[in-house]
């Protein structure tokens, strides 16, 4: 489509000497291209491409699933990996292109769906139109022989049409008395609430995306943050939301408990919290997965958990640390095996840092020398630690992970590793300058997150009425019916042509049959009665 | 019975199942075989009189003892294999689609009761039931070496009123959009075949029901499944909006279910747009069927997302 409309432009004959004014011609230019744009067929071709467009979100990494994925792909595809990015592909869902694409389809949907709209309107106020000229022309339609006068045999149809919620309306044509019947409005009402709730839909969440942001941060039990983005681990935040208007909301994590099943498919994860404004006292109480906090605006979500190893670290000298803490990311969903790093940049009295890496397991277990986890509950946790010490490099000016060591830190030489021991909760290990490090204990963590959307409601009422439309347009049906009465050959009867056009569901042509039927009932037993009477009798009110 | 006891049962149904299918499509092949040529003439309607549209398939000429017998081995494999899934429900104390096996196991089977349903009213479909159980067999096939998990708990996630709503409603759609495609793929062989030699309209072809009753199934099933498929993607959205805190992230399977939504309305504007309707409305509905099957299959198996639950 996009491709032969400039073509087809440029191969427009050359205007006549005299022809319309340029301004002329570019209305008339415009107003093709709308008319092309607002097509069905390019309405198909749109959402064809707007089903292309979605495939490489799927099948490349993408940064807003996982940064640490597009990093990786990256780093293994050096040549490809630039020019992907270059072409949004690790971000296809926020591209500029797939955004034209959406950003078309729903033009072209506007413009499908307004006029259709106003028409629509203009109809539900005007009667079923007037009858074709020849009836017996339209897929489902038959003759009747009635003995009833014309008039007489109308009222008959009508009757019966309108105890079937037809809308019913008389008219005189120039062939006769004709009657043209409708139901089924809605139909075409579901159509255009469908279609406008898609647009609603779009809108809301365009909405949401300006005005909704998003944290997400570990707390360890025991703790607990506030919404601000400077406390967040990692946010991310619409370009309409100002950071100085979030929601005053403090929540601390008194209590983690993870349950399992025998064979150790996790089967509950529960928060115990206190949420409440920051000076305030907090109310008490339990999340979970599939149960997050719902306040006014705000959810709070519990959506991961792991282990927070606590040390106390005694440096020669007096100087002690009770109770330091580091949450350590779970590197195995399955036994909870996490990794994690401790950093004790400033101690007084020592030009050099002290750092710990290490190894957690839940419920360790040596195999073949090393620490491995065979459970993600924590009965006999123990670490593999190594302790560092030198320089960390937090001052250097690049941003480091707090869950980590900075490598390059270590290939330069400015940490060294002073000692290395597999340590069970209560176990020391010592360093060479005397520093005792005691595995004092361990705390659950749970990854939590804070999530601010405000087109989301709407972005619900729009889908209910999308779905209430759809239904409405797929299985509801528009009906007419004509019915044209012909006096007949001289013997004072009617021949009653008879036709329906159906939208939508199926047979049509078994439904056409059962009406034909009871009306031929109908006039057979009806028509008589007044024929015998007094033919030209006209038709009661 | 104890739940292992239970849960072997289930597994001795999949292979009776399996079985009675087998059995069911070599009764299909002897009926397109041995069956004697429909008169399809009979659809024709004489000009000016009554037009009475055709039903969704005249009956087979001559009483197809072949056909009825495949369609009651049919019968009988969705049985066994409803069982399936009732006997892992029973032993696992929950609703028996917790992971990929289970999920697969029951998008077939509504497939096949979706084709049983269908030619029960229109005795002519029972003509496509190799083309529905072939496909049927295969997936089963498929299933059992490749999807096959050990009937367990749940995992924390899928503890939720929303995994009857939203995977049954998943479901329902794909299990129904199967048929549908394979309509429109019969519907594109049938005319190819008119198309290109109108006057040879001889052979196994020729013995399906004519093209446009085909086209029809295709379109009524899609219509049929399409409300149901809009409807578990709204319940998922609700599911994900209080288990993962988004209502959509663009997860893998979610993206994949974009995909063939909106190729299924692509499909449905085809077939009312002047230029679209016939074959290539068809074409686009059997797209429509990989991208289900893709999503089904490839991308729980080999990508990674939230979805990526539950064995495999
Ligand atoms: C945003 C993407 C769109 C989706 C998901 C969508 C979906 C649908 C669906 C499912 C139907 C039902 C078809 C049936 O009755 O069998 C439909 C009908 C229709 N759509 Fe759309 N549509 C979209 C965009 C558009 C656009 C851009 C236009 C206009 C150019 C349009 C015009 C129509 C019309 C006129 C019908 C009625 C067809 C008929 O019953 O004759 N749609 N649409």
């Amino acid at each position: 489509m996009t491709t032969t409309a400039p073509r087809q432009a440029a191969a427009a004959p050359p205007p006549p000497p005299a022809g319309p004014s340029a301004g002329r011609r570019l209305r008339a230019l415009l107003l093709r291209q709308w008319r092309r744009l607002t097509a069905m067929r390019t309405a198909i071709v749109l959402l064809f491409l707007l089903a292309l467009a979605a495939v490489p979100g799927s099948l490349l990494p993408q940064r807003s699933l996982s940064q640490n994925n597009v990093r990786q792909y990256l780093a293994d595809h050096p040549d490809l990996g630039p020019w992907l990015d270059r072409l949004y592909l690790f971000d296809v869902f926020s591209s500029p292109w797939f955004a034209a694409v959406y950003l078309l389809l729903f033009i072209s949907l506007i413009g499908c769906v307004v006029p259709r709209a106003l028409e629509h309107a203009r109809a539900l106020r005007t009667p079923p139109p007037p009858a074709p000229r020849n009836l017996l022309r339209l897929p489902d339609s038959t003759e009747l022989r009635v003995p009833a006068a014309p008039a007489a045999a109308l009222d008959v149809v009508e009757e019966e049409l309108r105890v079937r919620r037809y809308r019913v309306e008389r008219r005189e044509g120039v062939r006769g008395p004709e009657l043209s019947a409708e139901k089924g409005h809605l139909k075409e009402t579901g159509n255009l609430v469908f279609h406008l709730s898609l647009l609603a839909l779009l809108l809301a969440l365009a909405g949401g995306k300006l005005w909704g942001y998003e944290g997400s941060i570990l707390v360890t039990e025991g703790q607990g943050f506030c919404n601000s983005f400077q406390q967040y681990d990692t946010y991310s935040a619409g370009p309409l939301v100002d950071s100085g208007d979030l929601s005053p909301l403090c929540v601390d994590l008194e209590q983690f408990t993870a349950e399992y099943e025998e064979n150790l498919t996790a089967a509950s994860f529960t928060a115990d919290i206190r949420y409440g404004e920051p000076s305030a006292e907090g109310r008490p109480t339990t999340i979970g997965v599939n149960d997050p906090l719902r306040l006014d605006g705000d959810r709070v979500y519990v959506t991961g958990h792991g282990f927070t190893p606590c040390f106390t670290v005694e440096v020669p000298g007096g100087t002690s640390f009770e109770e330091v803490c580091a949450p350590f990311l779970p590197s195995d969903q399955q036994t909870l095996a996490s990794e994690g790093a401790l950093k004790l940049p400033d101690i007084p009295g020592r030009e050099e840092q002290l750092a710990l890496r290490g190894f957690f397991a839940p419920t360790g277990s040596m195999q073949g020398g090393l620490l491995t986890s065979v459970d993600p509950r924590p009965l006999a946790p123990q670490v593999a630690l190594q302790a560092f010490s030198g320089y960390l490099g937090l001052d250097s000016g690049l941003p480091q992970s707090v869950y980590s060591l900075d490598a390059s830190q270590i290939e330069r030489g400015r940490l060294t590793e002073v000692g290395s021991a597999n340590l069970a909760v209560g176990e020391t290990m010592d360093l060479p300058d005397g520093t005792r490090i005691t595995f004092s204990g361990v705390k659950e963590f749970a990854a939590m997150q804070l999530s601010h959307d405000p087109g989301q409601v709407w972005v619900l009422a729009a889908a209910i009425t999308l779905l209430a439309g759809l239904l409405g347009m797929l299985l509801l049906r528009r009906e007419r019916v004509f019915a044209r009465a012909d006096p007949g050959a001289g013997d004072g009867g009617t021949v009653l042509s008879l036709a329906s056009l159906t939208r939508g569901g199926g047979e049509s042509g078994s439904r056409f049959a059962l009406l034909t039927d009871d009306l031929r009932t109908a006039l057979a037993s009806a028509a008589p009665a007044r024929t015998a009477s007094d033919p030209e009798v006209p038709p009661r009110d | 019975m104890t739940d292992s006891a239970l849960a072997e049962l289930s597994d001795t149904l999949f292979s009776v199942s399996v079985a009675l299918y087998s059995v069911a499509l070599l009764a299909f092949c002897a009926q397109l075989a041995f069956g004697r040529r429909r008169a399809r003439d009979r659809e024709l309607v004489g000009a000016g009189g009554p037009v009475v549209e055709p039903p969704l398939e005249a009956a087979p000429s001559g009483g197809n003892r072949w056909g009825l017998l495949g369609m009651g081995l049919t019968v009988l494999g969705v049985l066994a294999h409803a069982g399936v899934l009732v006997a892992r429900g029973m032993a696992t104390g929950r609703l028996p689609w917790g992971n990929m096996y289970e999920f697969a196991t029951a998008v077939v089977l509504v497939a096949v009761v979706a084709y049983v349903v269908l030619a029960v009213r229109a005795p002519g479909l029972r003509h496509i039931g190799v083309f529905v159980l072939g496909p049927v067999i295969l997936a089963m096939v498929g299933i059992g070496l490749f999807l096959y998990a050990e009937a367990g708990p749940l995992v924390a996630a899928l503890r939720s009123s929303w995994l009857a709503v939203h995977v049954t409603s998943a479901i329902l759609g794909s299990g129904i959009f199967l048929v549908s495609g394979i309509a429109s793929a019969l519907y594109l062989a049938r005319t190819r075949r008119s198309a290109s030699a109108p006057g040879a309209d001889t052979g196994i072809l020729s013995r399906l029901p004519s093209g446009e009753s085909l086209d029809r199934l295709a379109h009524r099933t899609a219509v049929f499944g399409f409300p149901i498929y809009t409807f578990a993607m709204i319940a998922g959205a609700i599911w994900a909006e209080s288990a993962w805190g988004r209502f959509w992230g663009w997860d893998p399977k979610e993206t994949w279910m974009f995909i063939s939504w909106v190729v299924y309305a692509g499909y449905l504007h085809a077939r009312t747009t002047a230029g679209w309707r016939g074959r290539p409305a068809a074409w686009v509905n059997v797209v429509g069927f990989a991208v289900v099957l893709f999503n089904l299959l490839y991308v729980n198996m080999v990508s990674t997302g939230l979805h990526s639950y539950g064995g495999v």
